[in-house]
């Protein structure tokens, strides 16, 4: 158990490393180092001007190097002007003396995460805020997905091809057939809107990042939770199916445990071990809902940030961004292997 | 003109139609409940030994349900055959109805066909047999059907890029300000925020997604297959490889795949054109080792194939990589070039879409490798690539023929995200998740500028995950 872990987790570090190499690239590449020069400079910047700044700013160095400056590896650089000295650890122009003293590595790995060109701060801090509240999102999404996911799947399997299980499947596979900017922007009509609509819910959810109710908050969790809903749904359905007509279902049946007790007693443990994995591996795709829906209902959240990172090239954040995806990614994968084993007794003793 | 109402004459249906839909919501509650609580019909056994099933209040209401589907759909059929006749006079219901008379045509058409000729149409004939597959398939061919004769102007009302001054906003049936003979008289589905047809631009965003859509997933299953199925025949450290590709792709979190590559900067460097030579050079490999190993021993024959074959498939593939001023530019016979933008939004979708294929594939050739059919050609000396794509391959056709719809969707959702967050699409593009994202603006105070579009795409997407199922269904029964 303990090498399988350390195992997936080599692979996992390896794929981290290579998927930020991937970002790092592409956000890197010439033309997009042009943009930023213009923006942060000023528009009308001539090819050799353009060239200088970049190359004063530390961006015109190979690409591996600064992939290593960037994790840490490498010393950042420092280079020495008219007016003192700059580097990658210095804030500023300052003199010798001073330069001596700054720290030699500064990449993720020191915990420098950079420093956001659209937001003016350090990119940790807006890391920090963003990501806490899209895991307050992410937190009622799951509270409201999960159970109602598991109860509509089990409820839908324990019985396959009544009523019950038809009338569910067609609801599950209508909620996968929409996504959240369809359903969002149905519900607003619905819900939302100042004209026709209900008037029950708020259309956004600006006021939701520092007083969440029930009336701002509860589209945009709804929104996400239903598009995972009908897929997860459906797994522990089939899962649900084929553990119903198990042998020791229907040895218990004969026995004469009363309905009930198989489905609550007998079947829903086994039935649960598939939707485990397959709800871990729901999360890269309620990030994406969440980029959705964080843009649609106007919560500044990491989606919310990602989106304003890659539309202004603002590359150290977006590179965080990656970083923490990625790695909130990998890691639902890892939990995802080795809760199957756990739960799995079949696979934990071979 | 006046503006139209929603049914115009018609509207002695109305009470009828809300009194059915309301019937049907409580038949379906009832129903359900009634499923849980009740244990299911009981056997009485009759006096001459034979057994019946007995009614029970679940059988009552599932006839209870029958009925009010029926109500629903022919009230529903009655507003749309009464508005092909009335026109406008059976107002916006009619008007489109009317509008619609080209697919309404070609699917009665195709209907009629395919359901006369069913036994001898193997799976597809099937199909018509599931109520489910039936359903989808009907709302897949309405959006195709629609998207294609939208794409010949049978069907749109105006241009849909076209904007008619005093038209912002309006809502649906607003008649056109000074429309000239000959013009068609009012918006439909009103205006959008620009002053453009709202209905005109839902019919042309179809056509918008049936020319990606498509071919994105065949390209997608191509890439997928090219490299599934050696890695799952094969196995050992080439399956590692790839696999670990694979998974790097997956792990990427989409959206921020398609902010990274989807930019007119990124364009610039070429790298989507570098992708797609990558990526698009896959239909040739496929097709040339198909043919190969199937004609290997017949040299003639083989030669002719390749040729017949590969020569389109080769010219193609260099017109689409191959575009004038750009970093790619030196092939002579450049029949028609492909915008940067639409370009990278094909490539990125079946870049995203590839690697899921390939875990299909590969899983479902570790499977059927051990099939005794399999060991047979094995032990006739048939080369691996023959066993691959002509054992292996038509054997697993089942699974992939109902992932091949699902993904059809997904790519549809996939190429809405592009929309909705503006990337890639030219910005004035009709495609549905544009328009959703230039009428979620103002989604507070107008509605109809955004939801023709959102349940466009949520039936076509439901229409093809319905005939995923219905499929699936089918070819699981023999």
């Amino acid at each position: 158990m303990g090498l399988f872990i350390l195992r997936r987790s080599g692979v996992m570090i390896i794929t981290a490393l290579c998927l930020t190499f991937i970002v790092f690239f592409l956000t890197n590449l010439y033309p997009n180092l042009e943009k930023l020069a213009k923006t942060e400079g000023n528009f009308r910047m001539s090819d050799e001007a353009v060239a200088s700044w970049l190359d004063k700013n530390g961006y015109a160095q190979p690409m591996i190097v600064k992939y290593g400056q960037w994790l840490g590896v490498v010393p950042g650089w420092t280079r020495v002007g008219e007016d003192g000295t700059t580097g990658r650890c210095i804030k500023g122009a300052v003199d010798p003396t001073a330069a001596a003293e700054a720290p030699q590595f500064c990449g993720i790995l020191q915990g420098d995460w950079g420093y956001s060109t659209r937001f003016k701060t350090g990119v940790g801090d807006i890391i920090q805020t963003r990501l806490g509240n899209t895991g307050y999102l992410m937190m009622w999404v799951l509270i409201l997905m999960i159970p109602s996911a598991l109860i509509v799947g089990v409820l839908a399997g324990m019985r396959e091809g009544s009523a019950t299980d038809r009338s569910l499947s067609t609801l599950s596979i209508m909620t996968t057939a929409t996504p959240e900017y369809v359903s969002g922007v149905i519900f607003i009509a619905v819900f939302a809107s100042s004209t026709v609509g209900l008037k029950w819910f708020k259309g956004t959810a600006t006021a939701a990042m520092e007083n969440p109710t029930f009336e701002n908050f509860f589209l945009p969790v709804l929104t996400i939770a239903l598009y995972g809903m009908g897929y997860i749904a459906r797994m522990t359905r089939a899962s649900m199916t084929e553990v119903m007509t198990a042998q020791y279902v229907r040895t218990a049946r004969l026995k004469g445990v009363s309905f009930p007790n198989i489905v609550l007693k007998h079947a829903l443990r086994n039935a649960l071990i598939a939707p485990f994995t397959v709800i871990m591996l729901q999360f890269p795709w309620l990030l994406n809902g969440v980029v959705i829906v964080e843009s649609l209902f106007n919560y500044k959240g990491f989606g919310w940030a990602l989106v304003e990172a890659a539309s202004n090239n603002d590359i150290e954040l977006l590179l965080a961004v990656s970083v923490v995806s990625v790695v909130v990614v990998l890691l639902t994968q890892l939990i995802s292997d080795i809760g199957y084993v756990f739960l799995n007794p079949r696979i934990r003793i071979s | 003109m006046d503006p139209l109402t929603w049914t115009g004459t018609l509207a002695f249906l109305n009470p009828l139609f809300a009194i059915a839909l309301i019937a049907l919501a409580a038949a379906i509650v009832i129903w359900m409940l009634l499923s849980i609580a009740a244990a299911g019909s009981r056997q009485v056994a009759n006096a001459d030994g034979s057994v019946t099933l007995a009614g029970n209040p679940q059988a009552i209401a599932s006839l209870g349900l029958r009925i009010a589907f029926i109500a629903v759909a022919l009230i529903a059929l009655a507003y749309l055959l009464l508005g092909l006749l009335l026109g406008s006079g059976a107002g916006i219901v009619g008007a489109i109805s009317r509008q619609l008379l080209p697919t309404w045509t070609a699917l009665a058409l195709l209907f009629g066909l395919s359901v006369s000729f069913k036994r001898r149409l193997g799976l597809y004939g099937k199909l018509f047999d599931s109520p489910i597959g039936l359903i989808g398939f009907a709302l897949v061919m309405f959006w195709v059907f629609t998207g294609i004769f939208a794409a010949m102007d049978l069907i749109a009302t105006h241009d849909p890029l076209s904007q008619v001054s005093g038209m912002k906003n309006k809502l649906p049936g607003t008649p056109v300000r000074g429309a000239e003979a000959g013009e068609y008289g009012w918006y439909l589905l009103g205006g959008d925020n620009l002053a453009r047809d709202v209905f005109s631009r839902m019919v042309k965003g179809a056509w918008e997604v049936l020319k990606y859509a498509p071919l994105a997933t065949l390209f997608a299953f191509m890439v997928g297959i090219t490299l599934g199925l050696p890695a799952g025949y094969y196995g050992g450290r080439l399956d590692t490889a790839l696999s670990f590709l694979a998974n790097l792709i997956l792990a990427f979190p989409v959206i921020l795949l398609f902010y990274l590559l989807v930019t007119p900067e990124i364009v610039a460097t070429g790298l989507p054109q570098f992708m797609a030579v990558v990526l698009f050079a896959f239909p040739i490999i496929f097709c040339g080792v198909l043919i190969h190993s199937r004609f290997r021993t017949q040299p003639k024959k083989n030669k002719r194939w390749m040729i017949a074959v590969l020569l389109p498939v080769f010219l193609t593939y260099m017109s689409l990589i191959n575009s004038a001023g750009s970093k790619i530019d030196f092939w002579p016979l450049d029949f028609f070039d492909i915008p940067g933008g639409v370009l990278v939004v094909f490539v990125s979708v079946v870049f995203v879409n590839s690697p899921t294929v390939f875990r299909i594939v590969r899983g479902l050739a570790m499977d059927i490798k051990t099939r005794d059919y399999v060991a047979a050609a094995q032990t006739r000396g048939e080369r691996p690539w023959y066993i691959m794509l002509w054992e292996i391959l038509p054997n697993v056709r089942g699974p992939l023929i109902v992932d091949f719809c699902l993904r059809i969707g997904y790519t549809t959702i996939l190429l809405g995200t592009l929309g909705f967050f503006g990337l890639g699409l030219p910005p004035e593009s009709p495609d549905w998740g544009s328009t959703i994202n230039d009428g979620r603006k103002l989604l507070q105070i107008y509605l109809h500028p955004a939801l023709p579009p959102a349940v466009a795409l949520m039936t076509m997407v439901l229409g093809l995950n319905l005939l995923a199922d219905g499929l699936r269904e089918e070819s699981l029964k023999d």
